[in-house]
């Protein structure tokens, strides 16, 4: 019904658009010229909106309403898939002593440079967001449990050996803190879970001294080839499967 | 036998569980679906029934239930209007065809499939309330290794596999095993073979299941987790025909071969478990 409906025409001069333009503007994005026609015009208007809404202002990373969603969505995909996934809190260390001492640029500062020195961290599949203050996320679809701890401890080291200008001369040395745990396999969990799990390392790191890693130890439930192998070696033979299990795993027995 | 730690995960900053006091709390639970396991709690809890205890069945696969289906029954309160206000407790713990009490999850119970802190209290409260007027009670898990599932189990101070001989529900019940075994501390846990294909099947099965445990899995005590075979339950038509009947087995058929070996799990039950 509605694909047969003609579109209706739009006349930009009908719309008041001054706001979202300028906010559009604001964001530093350019506007869509104005000489375009209506349909390019707006969804151009449109994806700076959503873009806008998607991303923290002063790191440019995504906000926390995209972290959600992403979030959400990987929940959902892990359940489906089996998938590992891994999502890490990472915090600055000792940053109200950077604004208390420095100032708030300074704090900008660090901000910025720590969000840069993130983003050249992860891979374009992660999603790496400013959660809130001096606390940044990282959602990483299919991170395997070998490698979770070692991808975490570079992300550390490489915040660690970047100091931060925050004036004309003046350097300051910077750490994280990170806390890690992974997505339940074939299992729905929720977001606040999720979050609270990983919040938990997180605060465990800090406990332990700040500039550290930590992560959960991951529920193991997959079942390797050798553990398989062993399950059905011709131990145990029913007479249903038998003959079959012990043809296929004769030549695995050790 | 000390009560077996509550995981820590699911639940990092749930307060530890415990066993709360009075009933026995036993969770019957699988890696894989389909096995039987609802129908093992039904027919488990009539006859422990039959023994003199007071049994509820709790039906703690929220959200997936089908208790109700094998049961028969279409209560008009369940679990769900407990934990939205709507009714009390009380009125939402019904009698079953075999004479024990069940507490049933409701199909609204969806919305609880995620393990929220909330549910997780309210469930706990649920427990707690009703565990001094019981002996048993049995814990109906969903299938798998979810959340909710690890949760309910940590909740009980004795867990029953049940498993098929088939390899995709022993894989998944030697990764349920796997998982309990190191998340939640168990020292050991407990097999019922169900749709056992001849006598001596379960014990094989058990032997075969604690080898491969024995080499891949270590508890923090540095020993492996030991699985204890509780017992069999025969492949046997009976059963089939008391399902599609939407019947208790033990009312079904009584004197079928299924029958006696689930009279048979109970003694062993009550004799290991209950005295």
């Amino acid at each position: 019904m509605a694909s047969t409906t003609p579109p209706l025409p739009v006349d930009l001069r009908d719309l008041r658009l001054e706001t979202a333009c300028a906010l559009a503007g604001q964001a530093g994005s350019a506007i869509p010229p104005p000489g375009m026609a209506p349909a390019p015009f707006l969804q151009g208007l449109i994806d700076r909106l959503c873009d806008l809404s998607l991303k923290d202002p002063l790191t440019g990373l995504a906000n926390r309403r995209h972290f959600q969603a992403v979030l959400d969505a990987e929940i959902d995909r892990v359940a489906r898939s089996g998938e590992a996934a891994l999502l890490l809190m990472l915090d600055i260390d000792h940053f109200k002593q950077v604004n208390d001492t420095h100032g708030h640029v300074a704090g900008d500062r660090v901000l910025q440079s720590v969000a840069r020195t993130l983003a050249q961290c992860v891979r374009p599949m992660d999603t790496l967001a400013r959660y809130g203050g001096e606390e940044f996320a990282i959602i990483m679809p299919a991170c395997q449990a070998a490698f979770g701890k070692t991808v975490a401890e570079r992300i550390r080291r490489a915040v660690a050996e970047a100091p931060v200008q925050i004036a004309p001369g003046t350097w300051l040395e910077v750490s994280i803190s990170i806390g890690g745990a992974y997505a339940m396999q074939w299992i729905r969990s929720s977001p606040v879970l999720w979050t609270d799990r990983a919040d938990h390392q997180l605060y465990l790191a800090k406990a332990a001294g700040r500039n550290r890693v930590c992560i959960e130890p991951q529920p193991d439930s997959t079942v390797s080839a050798e553990e398989k192998g062993m399950l059905f070696e011709p131990l145990y033979t029913p007479s249903d499967w038998g003959a079959l299990g012990a043809m296929n795993h004769s030549g695995n027995a050790p | 036998m000390s009560p077996a730690s509550p995981s820590s995960i699911p639940s990092p900053t749930v307060a530890p569980a415990g066993a709360p006091k009075g009933a026995r709390i036993i969770a019957i639970t699988s890696g894989k679906g389909g096995v039987g396991k609802t129908f093992v709690s039904a027919n488990l809890a009539a006859a422990l029934t039959r023994r003199g205890l007071r049994v509820l069945v709790l039906d703690a696969d929220l959200g997936l239930a089908n208790l109700d289906v094998v049961l028969n029954l279409y209560p008009k309160t369940t679990l769900h209007d407990v934990f939205t206000g709507k009714s009390a407790l009380d009125e939402a713990v019904i009698e079953a065809p075999g004479g024990f009490s069940v507490l049933l999850a409701g199909s609204g119970m969806v919305e609880y499939s995620r393990l929220t802190p909330e549910v997780r209290t309210q469930f706990l409260n649920v427990i707690q309330t009703l565990a001094p007027r019981f002996d048993v009670i049995l814990l109906d898990t969903g299938a798998g290794i979810s959340d909710v599932v690890l949760f309910s189990v940590s909740l009980a101070s004795e867990v029953i596999i049940v498993a098929t001989p088939e390899p995709t529900s022993l894989t998944d019940a030697y990764a349920a095993i796997k998982v309990l075994a190191t998340q939640q501390k168990r020292q050991h846990l407990r097999l019922v073979v169900n749709q056992a294909a001849r006598a001596g099947d379960g014990r094989a099965i058990t032997s075969q299941l604690q080898q491969v445990l024995n080499r891949f899995v270590t508890t923090d005590s540095g020993r492996p987790v030991r699985l204890l075979h509780l017992g069999d339950i025969p492949a046997d038509n009976a059963v089939r025909e008391a399902v599609m009947r939407r019947q208790l087995l033990l009312q079904g058929a009584p004197g079928s071969p299924a029958s006696l070996a689930v009279a048979q799990l109970a003694n062993k039950i009550q004799a290991t478990l209950l005295s």
